[in-house]
């Protein structure tokens, strides 16, 4: 595990002294949900639902823009096979990854949210959102860290990353959504089973890619 | 080796010719032995192709999922080859489940396609089939990409049943018109016999293009092993001078390049 963290924290150091993608990834979500709001018109106080969509698309999108560093990055730097000869394993390997890639996307939520409850007169900074953000995206940057190491090698990798990811986490957006309307909506049925569900979800895709990811980074 | 596809050529020859034969049966069945349903009419003839197929979608899945778990297991390009084969099929499958039900759709419920959890789900495992398509096509080398789309095939395997289940759960939390309720275990007779011809005749046709599939994909990786071992032969002329053929191939890469 310490192992683990200090690849994360290789990869924060990184960001934080570059300073360049954490602040896009910021702009590009905050961009997101304003162009969103005028095709779907989220001010009015029917549209709940819409705007809880809303903010879970923005996320997605930052999220794609933060995974296809993750491991691209190695790759075009060539430190890579660097990685892969100190002695650890895969799976620490992907821990720290994917720690590094859901550390960043918090960040850029939790600036995110409060910025939508003010434009949007939602209580998007309630305690059941952020838990619902937190479980949502731990699910998403599992799967997310294992298929941008799938997509790294190719040249495609910015199509190629949302065409495989974005079918699989079809349950984890589906979950994150109706529960963060429910919030919205100013009610309390029927979250906790979504939480739940979501955590379920997060428990199967961590574990799943956790496994998977010592077989594609082996060259 | 020789008896070996001996025997396959046999399998495959025999697949193919009871598969045409049931086939046909099957085509007759449904259009003359079967009776016209009292509530959907004649448009209702197009299950005895559209089940088959929805069940080959998934048949072809959980063999592209035993390929992909003897791959990365074993490292056997057998096994490679099956899930390449299954992949190519259940992706035609999946495609032809989700047109004929499409034309059934049409005239039934008034409408070309329901967000339901069945048809979510097909619809979700065409584009993790496409995916598997891209991983293959983009990963470079042969070997990493047999390697990373057998890990794509294998989380699509666990994810199918969830997405299912949550799409499920989202429907039943949202109030949907009813839809009709057709078929089921109250199935007259000639039409369940209908069904179960056609299910096996397409069951064995998918055998059979398997087998067809896998030789095909043999072949081809012997190709490869061939072209590579010509490139990699040494024509020089002395014992220092060591040059390489060339394809002329490369030729023009390099100036694309």
């Amino acid at each position: 595990m310490g192992r683990a963290l200090a690849i994360a924290w290789k990869d924060i150091l990184i960001e934080f002294r570059s300073r360049q993608f954490l602040g896009a990834m910021l702009a590009f979500t905050l961009v997101t949900v304003v162009t969103l709001n005028f095709a779907f018109d989220l001010d009015r106080g029917d549209r709940t639902s819409d705007a809880a969509g809303a903010l879970w698309i923005a996320f997605f999108f930052a999220g794609m823009l933060g995974l296809g560093r993750a491991i691209a990055l190695e790759r075009d730097r060539g430190t890579l096979e660097g990685l892969l000869l100190t002695p650890v394993d895969g799976g620490t390997i992907f821990m720290g990854k994917f720690l590094a890639t859901l550390l960043s996307l918090l960040f850029v939520e939790a600036v995110t949210l409060p910025v939508f409850a003010v434009l949007y007169g939602l209580p998007a900074w309630h305690p059941w959102v952020i838990a619902l953000a937190i479980v949502g995206t731990v699910g998403f940057a599992g799967l997310g860290t294992l298929f941008s190491a799938i997509a790294s090698s190719g040249r495609t990798r910015e199509v190629l990353l949302p065409l495989l990811l974005f079918p699989l986490l079809v349950p984890v957006l589906l979950g994150a959504v109706q529960a963060t309307a429910i919030v919205f909506q100013g009610e309390r049925d029927g979250i906790l089973a979504w939480f739940n569900l979501l955590v379920a979800f997060d428990v199967i895709f961590v574990t799943l890619a956790y496994l998977g990811f010592s077989f594609v980074i082996e060259e | 080796m020789q008896s070996t596809r001996q025997g396959t050529g046999r399998w495959t020859a025999l697949t193919g010719i009871i598969s045409v034969v049931m086939l046909l049966i099957a085509t007759y069945m449904a259009f003359v032995y079967a009776p016209t349903d009292a509530a959907q009419g004649n448009a209702q003839r197009i299950f005895y192709v559209h089940v088959p197929m929805a069940w080959l979608a998934y048949l072809a899945y959980v063999v592209l999922f035993i390929g992909s778990v003897g791959y990365l297991w074993k490292r056997n390009q057998t096994f490679d080859r099956l899930a390449r084969s299954a992949a190519e099929l259940g992706f035609l499958f999946t495609t032809l489940v989700l047109i004929t039900g499409a034309i059934w759709g049409r005239p039934i419920w008034g409408t070309w396609w329901q967000w339901e959890a069945r048809l979510t789900t097909t619809l979700i495992l065409w584009f993790i089939y496409l995916g598997y398509f891209m991983v293959r096509s983009y990963a470079g080398e042969p070997e990493r990409a047999a390697r990373f789309a057998a890990v794509l095939a294998i989380i699509g395997a666990i994810d199918i049943p969830i997405i299912h289940m949550s799409v499920r759960w989202w429907r039943t939390l949202h109030p949907e018109p009813i839809v009709i309720n057709t078929g089921g275990p109250n199935l007259p007779d000639s039409m369940l016999l209908t069904l179960l011809v056609s299910f096996i005749g397409f069951t064995i046709f998918y055998a059979h293009l398997m087998l067809q599939k896998m030789q095909v994909e043999m072949a081809r990786d012997r190709l490869a092993e061939r072209e590579a071992d010509f490139l990699m032969r040494p024509v020089g002329r002395s014992k220092n001078e060591t040059t390489y053929p060339t394809t002329g191939r490369e030729v023009t890469g390099a100036s694309e390049d």
